[in-house]
Order: C-alpha cells, then sequence, then structure tokens
C-alpha cells in the first residue's frame, strides 16, 4: 500500500547489490581490518546510492523518502555499517547543505558527496553536550572576512575520512540553542585535528573520532544558512535523520529474524527442530510482530514526507520504536542461537552488537521520548 | 486437445492455480478458470483432488506423413574424429528404428571424412549420407544446415537426432526453421507409441524441476537433440554391412556467412564449490591433512572440485574457501561425498539439497548417513582409492 | 547504431521448490526475473553503447502484461526503447511460433543493426528461438558468444566450445547468442529507475505485427506437451555392502553408471 512501481523496484536493486557486494568474507575483512572497501563505495556511488532522494538538478536520483528508507533497509539487512555510509551522503551530510546551502556551496560541497569524489561529516555532539546539543560550548567568533572556531566535537561518525564537515558553533555563548551557527569546514585547514579513531563496541569499519579545532579560521562565505539559525538546520537534518535510522533498525532487525528463522529450522534437540517448541516458536512471532509495527511506522513517516507533510513526529516515533525492537530482536536471535549466537562465525552476533547505538545515536530514545510528548503535551 | 475443467466437480481449492508452470489458471467465483497461456500439459490434471479437471481431444486434420521414414543420427565429427555422443544415439536410434520398423540412418558432414563412415556403420548405421566439401571442413551454421536442408529434403527422415553438444545446439534450431518443423532440446528419454509410431520426447523444464514430454504431431521430420552421456552407447560390430550415399555439396559466393578465424583450445579453470558438479568433501575422519590429496584424485577424476568440513578447516588442513557448512558455504551438487565426515548438523546443512549424497564412515552409527542416498561403511584409504580403481576401468 | 536485445521475463527457477505431499512444482511466490543469459545480452548492448556514444539500445520481449516490468528494468539499465509483444493468441507457444513472433515484431522495429539474445531461458532450457529468429530474419547467427568486438560492419566473436573457443568473424547484420561468461551485467541505477516509469513501452499485438491468429501462439506449434510431470523423488537411502572394498566400489559405481550421472 505504500510502495509505488519505482519502490519496488528500488528494493529489488538494494537487495541485489547489497547480497552480491557485501559477501560474508567481504564482511569480515571489514570487521578485522575496520576498513570498508572503497571500491564497494564507488560502485555505490555509480548506481545513485549517494543521491537517492536528492533532486535529478542537483545530480541526484530525484528518487523520495521512501526510496531512501528502503535503501537502507536492505542494506542494513545485510551490513549494519554499509548502511552508515548509505545514509551519509543522504541523511546527515546531504540534509545541512539542501535546506541552507546557497547554490555555490551546494556545488562545492553537496555534488562532490553525491558522486563519491568526497566525503563529509556532521558535527553537532561534543564531550559535554550531547543530548543537551544546545549546551555545546564550540565558538564561531565573527573577525570580521572570517569566523574563528575554537573546540572539540566528540563521536563523529567517519570524521577520519572526511574532507569536510558541517560543524555547529555558538556565534552567540550568551544565548542557548538560538546563538548556534552552522559552518563548512575543510578538515584539512590549518588548527583541526582528529582524536584517535574509537574503539567501537559495534559498526566496526566505519571509524568514528573526535574533530578538534584551534583557532580555526572559515571563510565568511562557508557560513551555512543565517547566523543563529543553525540549531534548527541541525534539527531539521536530525528528523530525517531519525528515518534513517530507524530504516537501519527495521533492516538489521529482518536480518535477525531471518537468521533466527533459519537456526530454529535447522537445529535439533531432543528430536525434533527447536522451532517445533512453543517457546522457540512463540519468539519468533513477537519477534516478528513487533517488526512488522516497526515498518509500519517507518513507511508511514517516510510517506507523510513525501507528501510534504509534517512528520516530526511520526519520524520521532519511528526511530523510537524501532531502534529499541531492533535491540530485543537481536538479543533474542542470538538466544535462539544458543551457544552459537555468542560465537563471532554467526551473523547475529554482529548483529547484536551493531544495533546496540541505535537507540543512542541521532538522538536517544529518551530524547525522543522528549519530543513526542513535547508534542502531545504542548501547553 | 483442450484441458477443461468440470465446473460441478470443481471446489475451488486452487491446487490447480499453485502448480501450474505457466500461470495459467485464475480462481473466479471459487472455480478454476483455464486462461489462454495454457500449453495443454495437463499439470492440473494431476493434483486436482476431485478429479475436475479433464483434457479433451480433437480432431486435427494432419498431413501425409507417411512419405516420411528412416532414423537419422547426425553424425557430429570434429577434426576428423567422431564425436562420442554420436555413437549414443546410434545406439537409441536403433532401438527407435527397430521399434518403428524401419531403417538407422546417419548423415556425415566435413571433408575428407569418407573413412569415418565404416565407423558408423559398424555402430548400427544402415546408411551413412555423406556430404564431402572443403567448405564443411570446419563447422559453420550455414554450411552444414544447407546440406542436411537438402538432404532432409530428398531423402524424407521421420526422426533426426543430433547431440545436444554445443553445435548440435546451434545446429538443429535453425534446421527446424529452414525445414518447417519442430525441435526438442536436451531429451533424455525417447520413446515410440506403440499405435501411431510417433516419437515421445522427454525433456527437462523449469532448471530440471520439471519433466515433460513433447510430441510433434503433424510436422516431419520429428527432431531431437539429446545430451551427451544420457543414452546407452550403441554396440560395436565391424561385420555389420551399410550403403554410403553421396550428398552433393556445392555452395556459391556468399551461402555460408561466418568464418572461423581460429580455434582455441583452454585448460579447465578451477571450478568453485558453489558451481560444481560433483564434490569430494572431507572431515575429520581424514586423520591428517595429506588426506584431501586423496580427495583431490577422485575429484579430478570426477571432473569436480574438493571440499572440507568446518572442523578440517580450522585444523588448517584446507582453505575456508572450500569449507561447506554453516559458517561456510551452500553448496547443491550432483553428486557429494562425504569422506569421513560425521554429519553435524553444522555440515549438514550446507549440503543437504545435494541431488545425491554418498557417505563414507568407519562409524556405521554417523549421523551423515540419515542424509546419505548412499552409505558406505569403511575405511576412506581403501574405498575411495578403489572406486578411482573402478571409474579408471 | 541500432541494437535489438531480446530479452524473456522467467520464474527465478532457482527458487523453484517442491510439494512435498504431491512432489509437483510450486509456481506461487517465485519471483520473476530478466532472463540471466539475456542480461548478459543486455550488458553486452550497453557497453557498445558506452564505447560509441549515440547508440540506440531497444529491448523487445514476447510475454503477457507483467512482462513490462522487465522491460522497465531493461530501461533502468540503460535501454533506450522497449517494445513488448503481448496478445492472447500468443499464449502456448513452442520456440518455433515464439521466434516466429519475434521476428515480425522484429521487422516491426526500424533498421536495427545487430541483434543480441541470451544462448537460453532458464525456464525452457531449449537454447532454440535465438537461432531461429535469425533464420526467419535470414541473418547470420553464431551461439554461445562469450567475446564481442565491433569493427565497422563485421562483429569478430568468441564462440564457446566444451574445451575452448573458436573466433568467428560474421558480416553484421547478424544475431548473436550470449552466456553468461561474456560479461557481468551491470545493476540498474537509482535514477535509471525513476526515469524508466517516465519511458513509454510500445505494446503490440499480432495484428500490429502482421500475423494471422493461425500464424502465433498454441495453434501454430508443430510440438505440444502431451504430459509433464515431477522427477522422480529421492527415495530413502541404501548403505552399500560387500564381502570386499573392490566389491562394493564396484557396486557404487555401477550405480551412478546405471544413473547416468557418471
Amino acid at each position: 500500500m505504500y510502495f509505488s512501481e519505482q519502490n519496488k523496484m528500488i528494493r529489488k536493486l538494494a537487495r541485489d547489490f547489497a547480497l552480491k557486494e557485501l559477501t560474508t568474507e567481504i564482511l569480515d575483512q571489514v570487521e578485522e581490518s575496520g576498513e570498508f572497501p572503497q571500491e564497494i563505495l564507488d560502485k555505490m556511488a555509480k548506481f545513485g546510492f549517494f543521491g537517492i532522494k536528492i533532486p535529478k538538478s542537483l545530480g541526484g536520483a530525484g528518487g523520495d523518502h521512501m526510496s531512501y528508507v528502503i535503501c537502507m533497509e536492505e542494506f542494513a539487512r545485510v551490513s549494519g555499517v554499509a548502511s552508515v555510509y548509505l545514509s551519509a551522503p543522504n541523511s546527515l551530510a546531504g540534509g545541512p547543505l539542501l535546506l541552507s546551502g546557497t547554490d555555490e556551496q551546494i556545488e562545492k560541497y553537496l555534488k562532490p558527496i553525491i558522486t563519491g569524489k568526497k566525503k563529509l561529516a556532521f558535527a553537532l555532539t561534543e564531550p559535554g553536550a550531547g543530548s543537551d546539543a544546545g549546551g555545546m560550548s564550540t565558538s564561531a567568533v565573527d573577525m570580521g572576512d572570517y569566523y574563528l572556531l575554537n573546540g572539540r566535537k566528540t563521536f563523529i561518525t567517519m570524521a577520519p575520512l572526511c574532507d569536510d564537515a558541517v560543524i555547529y558553533a555558538k556565534t552567540d555563548m550568551s544565548k542557548g540553542t538560538r546563538g548556534i551557527s552552522a559552518f563548512i569546514v575543510d578538515l584539512k585547514s590549518e588548527g583541526v585535528s582528529l582524536g584517535k579513531n574509537e574503539h567501537k563496541m559495534g559498526l566496526i569499519g566505519c571509524a568514528t573520532s573526535d574533530i578538534i579545532m584551534e583557532d580555526v579560521k572559515v571563510p565568511k562565505e562557508n557560513r551555512l544558512g543565517e547566523v543563529n539559525k543553525g540549531f534548527s538546520n541541525a534539527m531539521k537534518t536530525l528528523d530525517v535523520g531519525r528515518l534513517g535510522v530507524a530504516s537501519q533498525s527495521i533492516g538489521v532487525a529482518q536480518g535477525a529474524l531471518d537468521e533466527a528463522i533459519k537456526y530454529a529450522k535447522e537445529r535439533k534437540q531432543f528430536g525434533r527442530r527447536i522451532a517445533d517448541f512453543q517457546a522457540i516458536a512463540f519468539m519468533i512471532a513477537d519477534m516478528a510482530t513487533k517488526l512488522e509495527a516497526a515498518k509500519l511506522l517507518v513507511y508511514n513517516a517516510a510517506s507523510l514526507m513525501d507528501n510534504k507533510q509534517n512528520a516530526s513526529k511520526e519520524a520521532s516515533m519511528a526511530k523510537f520504536y524501532a531502534a529499541e525492537i531492533c535491540n530485543e530482536i537481536c538479543g533474542k536471535a542470538v538466544q535462539i542461537h544458543g551457544g552459537y549466537g555468542f560465537i563471532k562465525d554467526y551473523k547475529v552476533e554482529r548483529m547484536y552488537r551493531d544495533c546496540r547505538v541505535f537507540t543512542i545515536y541521532e538522538g536517544t530514545s529518551q530524547v525522543q521520548q522528549m519530543v513526542i510528548s513535547g508534542m502531545l503535551l504542548k501547553k | 486437445m483442450a484441458i477443461k475443467v468440470i465446473d460441478e466437480k470443481c471446489i475451488g481449492c486452487s491446487k490447480c492455480q499453485k502448480s501450474c508452470p505457466f500461470d495459467a489458471i485464475t480462481i473466479e467465483n471459487k472455480i478454476a478458470v483455464i486462461g489462454d497461456a495454457c500449453t495443454n500439459c495437463g499439470t492440473c490434471i494431476d493434483v486436482c483432488p476431485t478429479d475436475a479437471i479433464l483434457q479433451e481431444g480433437t480432431e486435427k486434420i494432419i498431413r501425409d506423413l507417411s512419405m516420411y521414414k528412416g532414423v537419422w543420427v547426425f553424425a557430429e565429427q570434429r577434426e576428423g574424429k567422431i564425436m562420442p555422443v554420436v555413437f549414443e544415439l546410434l545406439g537409441e536410434g536403433k532401438k527407435l528404428a527397430n521399434e518403428i520398423g524401419t531403417e538407422l540412418c546417419a548423415i556425415l558432414c566435413g571433408s575428407n571424412v569418407a573413412g569415418l563412415t565404416d565407423e558408423l556403420i559398424a555402430y548400427g548405421a544402415d546408411k551413412v549420407y555423406l556430404a564431402d566439401a572443403p567448405e564443411l571442413e570446419k563447422y559453420t551454421t550455414d554450411g552444414y544446415s544447407k546440406v542436411i536442408n537438402e538432404a532432409i529434403g530428398v531423402y524424407k527422415p521421420e526422426i533426426v537426432l543430433y547431440g545436444a553438444t554445443h553445435i548440435g545446439r546451434d545446429l538443429a534450431p535453425c534446421l527446424a526453421v529452414k525445414v518447417n518443423t519442430g525441435l526438442t532440446a536436451d531429451c533424455t528419454k525417447l520413446e515410440i507409441d506403440p499405435d501411431d509410431k510417433k516419437i515421445r520426447q522427454t525433456r527437462p523444464a523449469f532448471g530440471g524441476n520439471l519433466m515433460a514430454t513433447i510430441v510433434c504431431p503433424g510436422s516431419r521430420p520429428q527432431m531431437s537433440t539429446v545430451r551427451p552421456g544420457v543414452m546407452d552407447k550403441a554396440v560395436y560390430d565391424p561385420t555389420k554391412k551399410g550403403e554410403v550415399i553421396k550428398l552433393n555439396a556445392v555452395f556459391a559466393e556468399g551461402d555460408i556467412r561466418t568464418k572461423v578465424l581460429e580455434i582455441v583450445k583452454t585448460t579447465a579453470d578451477i571450478i568453485s564449490i558453489s558451481d560444481a558438479d560433483f564434490i569430494v568433501a572431507g572431515g575429520m575422519g581424514l586423520g591428517k591433512p595429506e588426506g584431501m590429496e586423496l580427495l583431490q584424485q577422485l575429484a579430478d577424476k570426477l571432473g569436480g572440485t574438493v571440499a572440507a568440513s568446518r572442523a578440517c578447516v580450522d585444523a588448517g588442513w584446507a582453505d575456508h574457501n572450500i569449507q561447506v557448512g554453516q559458517t561456510g558455504t551452500t553448496v547443491k551438487p550432483q553428486i557429494y561425498f562425504a569422506c569421513g565426515i560425521s554429519g553435524a548438523i553444522q555440515h549438514i546443512a550446507g549440503m543437504q539439497e545435494s541431488d545425491l549424497i554418498i557417505a563414507i564412515n568407519k562409524n556405521e552409527n554417523a549421523p551423515i548417513f540419515e542424509v546419505a542416498d548412499y552409505g558406505i561403511v569403511g575405511d576412506l584409504y581403501k574405498v575411495i582409492p578403489a572406486i578411482i580403481d573402478e571409474l579408471n576401468k | 547504431m541500432r541494437i535489438l536485445v531480446c530479452a524473456k521475463q522467467v520464474p527465478d527457477t532457482n527458487e523453484v521448490k517442491i510439494d512435498p505431499k504431491t512432489g509437483t512444482m510450486i509456481r506461487e511466490g517465485v519471483p520473476s526475473i530478466l532472463n540471466p543469459d539475456d542480461a548478459n545480452a543486455l550488458e553486452a548492448a550497453l557497453v557498445i553503447k558506452d564505447e560509441n556514444p549515440g547508440t540506440e539500445v531497444i529491448v523487445i520481449t514476447m510475454g503477457p502484461p507483467q512482462a513490462s516490468e522487465m522491460l522497465r528494468e531493461c530501461l533502468a539499465m540503460g535501454a533506450d526503447e522497449a517494445y513488448l509483444l503481448s496478445d492472447r493468441a500468443f499464449g502456448g507457444a513452442d520456440t518455433w511460433a515464439t521466434s516466429a513472433t519475434l521476428a515480425a515484431g522484429i521487422k516491426n522495429v526500424k533498421k536495427i543493426d545487430l541483434i543480441l539474445a541470451g544462448r537460453q531461458a532458464i525456464d525452457g532450457d531449449t537454447a532454440q528461438v535465438g537461432s531461429q529468429i535469425a533464420q526467419r530474419l535470414k541473418m547470420p547467427v553464431v551461439t554461445y558468444v562469450e567475446d564481442i568486438k565491433i569493427e565497422d560492419k563485421k562483429a569478430i566473436v568468441h564462440r564457446q566450445m566444451e574445451d575452448g573457443y573458436e573466433v568467428i568473424e560474421v558480416q553484421m547484420p547478424c544475431l548473436l547468442t550470449c552466456v553468461k561468461e561474456l560479461n557481468e551485467p551491470r545493476y540498474m541505477s537509482i535514477g535509471g529507475i525513476m526515469d524508466a516509469y517516465e519511458q513509454t513501452i510500445t505494446t503490440w499485438n499480432h495484428e500490429d505485427i502482421g500475423l494471422s491468429p493461425e500464424a502465433c501462439g498454441l495453434n501454430a506449434s508443430p510440438t505440444q506437451v502431451f504430459r509433464s510431470f515431477s522427477p522422480p523423488a529421492k527415495g530413502v537411502g541404501e548403505m552399500i555392502t560387500g564381502n570386499t572394498v573392490n566389491e562394493i566400489a564396484g557396486t557404487l559405481v555401477s550405480k551412478l553408471k546405471e544413473k547416468h550421472i557418471i
């Protein structure tokens, strides 16, 4: 009911691509080395995956939000980390530029990330400002013909691999969220350095690190959007970002459910398949039902966005629910695998670790609850 | 012939709809309706639980087919040697010819190949039609189809058989259009209808998931390509006598529109276990890494490849890329030899869909015997060499 | 240059399951795909287009209305024009009738320099239609092509044999049937998919291509299906015994030979 013919064909493409390119061997290699093959990223760019819902006029594929959800779902079903690479240009990196970029900025910074020639990071979080983004302390002082940036951003996905970053900093330290502006910063600029690559629990293969700025000069034309209007740019970007994480969640959950069903049918104990025991069968029923509900929340949010309606609440609900049940489903999938679920040779082990961050990044579940209740309980 | 549903008997269970290979059945108002895509294959008739579907015969005007006599075999030769499949076709052709009560002939094309006619006669051909010309030295679609088309036009065989080789499968379709008749590919079984003496050709379709028996009621000759290695070879009798009939093989400029510039032979590449038709796999029962070499010998003999259980890979006796099982690759070969493999579910999950599973294990209670089609309790270091010996005979 | 590709939408026979109770094939739920060998043929055409800008790639198929989905896939991969030959009269056709219909359809399409087809479809597995179309259009044909080079008005191709290949020169226009070793078909692109649904698929019935109802479909098929059945199911396993190892080996090998497996 939600899918157009184009959506269905895009699902076919995404599934084929994910299954063919993201083989177990390659994914094991990625987990070992911490690096993701550039050839696969190049292929993703070539076939339009980095500009799914960006208009054709800007070099994208001209698809809709539903197409983006579908691609994320199918990639995440096979590999959580691959879906992170898929989301960047479509979501957190592309978003700010699409919302507030001038023609020159779009030409210079958006187009290259669609073609895969460059990578761009989204830098909002700080050591002292996670959920409380407005509490950031990175400063941007107006020096006349440039801004001077000082501060530290933390947990920035892909920072070690990126050419540039959209960095949110306070142009007015006296104000909270209303004093934040957005800047496009060349990570090779003088004064920019990166922290060490974090050793993460999951989503291995996509380096994450701090970005440290010490008296970094950012030219005036690199301010993204209006002064002190950066926070709403970040929030609007995160709205779509939420859709992305929700899609990752239903994708990984589907992958885990598939594995659990397969294993339950194969594994025999007490003379029969463990699938024939109600304890396991009912677990699977639970998992499948919750996943279906999550999917409908996600598809609904995408559908509203495609109809140009406000979907902030729906996207938040989708992210909140999908991320939570994904963790539940992955946990149960490991349980169904018994001892083998604890062994790295079995796919569910990685899925369990990968999905843990879904309830945390791009707005924790608790922040989502704030967003949702805030909308419902407005005075 | 048409397929009809007896409405009163139909209970709308839709079993016929689900089984129709051509998606030709719909259920309307709880009754099955046969659509236009129906090919009269009859699969629905077999699955209907209430016998509500039947096949109706219809009268059809048939051309005078009595002028067509004889079973012909295309005697494919390459570089002056007759292809092995031809001897199988002659064997099968003889059976068909005897049942019909007609003669068996071979049709041979090439350059300076007159010497091969004796062999064809010794293998059962009553007649050999020979087309010998320099233009026929190398196979070309135009060259061979021109000659054979003319011969069929003059001598009117009722059946022509070709080996389903790369050449046979190229030549036969072109001839079917030239001669204006039906062709059935890759037949695995040929029979003669006892009443009307027409051929019934059985072949696999849908990737081998369905078998179909095909007839060619109104056109002649009835033509089939037959896979090598399926039919039994003819008996060789050098005392047998036969006739050689020379065909007129004259070509004008532009008759043959392709030119063979070069022939290149290549050595076989290493097949991956996912693609292999024959796999010889080893488990901990090998006892030592050298055991893999013995398996390789059997694999080479069969034209297949080796594989290993996880335990062997972990022990360093084999590479992970040939590991079969839950955490390795899933394979579906024609034959899977499980040698010294106990048969834990983690391994079985990766090979249970194989067409034929042959298990060799010292332990008669090994779980592998539960999924094997053929089981041998014994020492693989004795059994496998014995199998290789047998294959060498 | 205008290159025409013959394509077929087929059930994915690798995904077909057998009903364990009746032993019959379950067609339901099996996805329909672009026939793999035809994807290789289309890829070959697209490669020529990549190397020779201005080349047009046309795809034609004979099938029911839902075959248009497969044509959209071909457009999404990069084809320029798509034609669907669809008519109840075409139903039940064997390869003879199918090739007659496709040949008539191809004659209706403007000026074709080269025709590419897959070697065989994974449902029929006959490998006959490509050659037969060439015969009807009076074009030279080379089958089992695993390499193509176009030079002026000639094609130099590698024709796969069981033990190697032949290098063959053929004048264009000609028809080539392609095998999977020829290339690796490209994916569709997201932008390509969006565009594909904006393009027109031309649908022709038997009248549009000048065929009478007797000249197509089941009516025009010299071969007919007498009956079809499931291949025999595997029986329960058998233990092979004997007094000596050689006896056991002998029994096994003769059983394998009986089944024509070796």
